[in-house]
């Protein structure tokens, strides 16, 4: 076989070692021409069906090379105009659109939907059904922060955080399975109470998720927080200013880790929550470090509110017991009379509402969810609106991307946590 | 189909019952005593300070002349006293009927824990407003959003264009009470349109200017003649 000797073209010092040892004499300056790199600037569409983009959003980016000059997303491939076909609903038939619009953490739509009406209404509901609220939107946040997890940590580059996450998202569809009867499509609510109480067995199956699931969170931290990977990609990446946050509507984990320590559950509480003990995680930086650190502690602040309102879940009933508000049971209304007539009043003419109009927020997991509901007197709402918390953090997306790299920008879509089902409505 | 069946058609064709305006616009006024930020817009703005009222369990609106919108909500952000530094939502409500559009600001104070609802009544032959973009941000969007499904114009918004529906939508203005819940349009017409293909249906101008001229996708014509060595295309 002929042996053909490779000569080094250009810049070889001629003493370097054949076994590549730099030596002490300094090497010849290698004249690389610059390439002829065309100056004008390239438009590159992400998505609407890229997996990196979270749901149906497509990113129209303006790149000068691999750096974004501009960023301008499009969203609206989801547009289903909930807002609009809740004209057409009774009261309680718009629950179930509520949980179609963020599919990833379905029962705290649920309770703030039928929370506003009952404000517009002036129902008081019972205790047991207040902690029973509490219990199941604290675990549509740790549903919805897992996800997000999960997928955050893809879009860094590390595979196995995803799947210790959905292991621990399975056990929460369980739950939501066993109350509901669906996994997603949850609908658990109705105006003054639940669609059913909390069915036998139902605590020990979360107690017990609350047993397992802080060691899962432990590996996880263990994985990613110190990571040297996970650190250069995420921290100074996206940083935004307390002053700016606050004007460009941020809220939720990523108004909280500027530093402003603003939570709606503290902040203007419902539900008693000003009697629970529980930390509101704020960072210091605003970037996607700091938001990842904040939902990180959420969870573990949302296990200690679960602990809580379990040891304190009172007995008793569920619903209001008011016949113009809550369906008699069918045994009532198939025996007696009156309650045959509130059953076919309450199903075919609805719940009445008062004249006047409120606005309810709650904590969602992705921000300030809010509930605004309009009613003329009547049955059906005249105007139905939710203050979405992703279509206003998903507005600040141009403003964080600038100047980075286009593998940042999806770091930074990533850490705004969004859900396109939300945005569009 | 049977008449009632027919009937219940029509009436989504039609849209939603309108409302009576004379049962919500009459609420009764509240005491502005009883919410410190009210009781100061009305010392401080006399007769823009069109209405007050309380509902739902102690939620206070204002209602103020849409003219001088911006003037009001500066000051109520602002002043020290009330600092509603949070803008939390931007909306529109349409009573149908021919009542005036509400616009609606949810304020809130991070500082004094303090919620408002400012409302600014726009006739339909009026659908103008001042846009809160200069001070909020976070305004920009939720603006949007409202001129896109009820279109009341915001001036001076940076980039006043249609958001959750397409750019070239021709059908209206989907939230408001005279829109049918289908749509203007056949569902033919609606899906010839859907299916139009322009550059421009999916850029705004100054991406056209950015990207370069698109390349034309090149489909083999079919009344081209066959090549002689050309296959039978089945091969």
């Amino acid at each position: 076989m002929a042996h053909k000797t490779v000569a080094f073209a250009v810049g070889r010092n001629p003493e370097m070692g054949i076994d590549g040892r730099p030596t002490p004499s300094p090497l010849d300056p290698i004249d690389v021409p610059e390439p002829a790199l065309g100056s004008e600037h390239m438009l590159v569409n992400i998505g609407p069906q890229h997996p990196a983009t979270h749901g149906v959003l497509r990113l129209v980016c303006e790149l000068d090379g691999e750096t974004v000059v501009n960023v301008t997303p499009d969203i609206g491939f989801l547009h289903s105009s909930f807002e609009k076909l809740g004209e057409y609903r009774t009261w309680n038939q718009i629950v179930p659109l509520t949980d179609r619009m963020d599919y990833l953490a379905p029962l705290i739509y649920n309770c703030a939907y039928v929370m506003s009406v009952e404000q517009l209404m002036g129902i008081e509901v019972t205790e047991r059904c207040k902690v029973v609220r509490v219990l199941l939107m604290e675990m549509d946040r740790i549903f919805g922060h897992l996800l997000w997890l999960g997928t955050w940590s893809i879009d860094v580059g590390a595979f196995t955080p995803f799947l210790y996450t959905f292991q621990e998202r399975e056990k929460i569809y369980s739950l939501h399975e066993s109350l509901t009867g669906a996994r997603i499509t949850t609908s658990a609510t109705r105006v003054g109470g639940m669609m059913a109480d909390l069915p036998e067995g139902w605590t020990d199956q979360l107690r017990s998720f609350l047993d397992d699931f802080p060691s899962t969170l432990a590996e996880v931290h263990r994985l990613l927080t110190n990571n040297g990977i996970h650190i250069g990609r995420t921290q100074g990446v996206g940083a935004i200013s307390q002053e700016d946050a606050v004007s460009w509507g941020l809220t939720g984990p990523n108004l909280r880790a500027t530093g402003v320590p603003y939570d709606v559950r503290k902040d203007r509480p419902y539900y008693d929550y000003e009697t629970y003990d529980f930390d509101v995680p704020v960072g210091r930086h605003g970037d996607c470090y700091d938001r990842y650190l904040c939902r990180m502690e959420e969870m573990a602040q949302s296990v200690s509110i679960l602990r809580q309102a379990l040891d304190r879940l009172p007995g008793g009933p569920i619903n209001v017991d008011d016949p113009n508000i809550t369906l008699p049971s069918k045994t009532d209304a198939m025996n007696d009379m009156e309650s045959m007539i509130h059953h076919f009043k309450l199903i075919t003419e609805g719940i009445k509402a008062p004249v006047g109009d409120c606005y309810f927020p709650v904590e969602g997991s992705k921000g300030e969810l809010g509930m605004y509901v309009v009613s003329d007197g009547g049955s059906k709402p005249v105007r139905w609106r939710v203050r979405p918390p992703s279509f206003v953090n998903i507005a600040t997306l141009p403003k964080l991307s600038k100047g980075h790299m286009v593998s940042d920008m999806i770091m930074i879509n990533a850490s705004l946590d969004i859900v396109l089902g939300e945005i569009d409505r | 189909m049977s008449d009632d069946a027919k009937s219940g058609l029509d009436a989504l064709d039609e849209g939603p019952r309108p409302s009576d305006p004379s049962e919500t616009v009459d609420a009764p006024a509240a005491n502005p005593d009883d919410h410190p930020s009210v009781a100061g817009l009305m010392a401080r703005f006399g007769d823009a300070v069109v209405h007050h009222e309380e509902v739902s369990g102690g939620q206070h609106v204002v209602h103020v002349d849409p003219a001088r919108n911006v003037e009001i909500i500066t000051w109520l952000r602002d002043d020290p006293a009330h600092a509603y530094n949070h803008l939390a939502d931007v909306t529109c409500v349409d009573f149908g009927g021919g009542a005036p559009l509400q616009v609606v600001y949810q304020l809130f104070s991070m500082e004094h824990k303090r919620s408002l609802r400012v409302k600014c009544l726009l006739p339909l032959d009026g659908l103008e407003i001042d846009s809160v973009v200069p001070l909020w941000n976070g305004a920009n969007w939720l603006e949007r959003e409202v001129y896109d499904l009820f279109g009341v114009t915001f001036r001076n918004h940076p980039d006043l264009r249609r958001i959750l529906m397409p750019q070239d939508y021709a059908e209206g203005h989907p939230l408001r009470k005279d829109f049918p819940l289908r749509g203007r349009f056949s569902r033919a017409e609606q899906t010839r349109r859907a299916l139009a293909q322009d550059v421009d249906r999916f850029y705004i101008p100054s991406e056209r200017a950015a990207g370069r001229e698109p390349q034309e996708v090149f489909f083999p014509d079919p009344d081209r003649p066959v090549p002689a060595d050309a296959g039978d295309g089945q091969g």
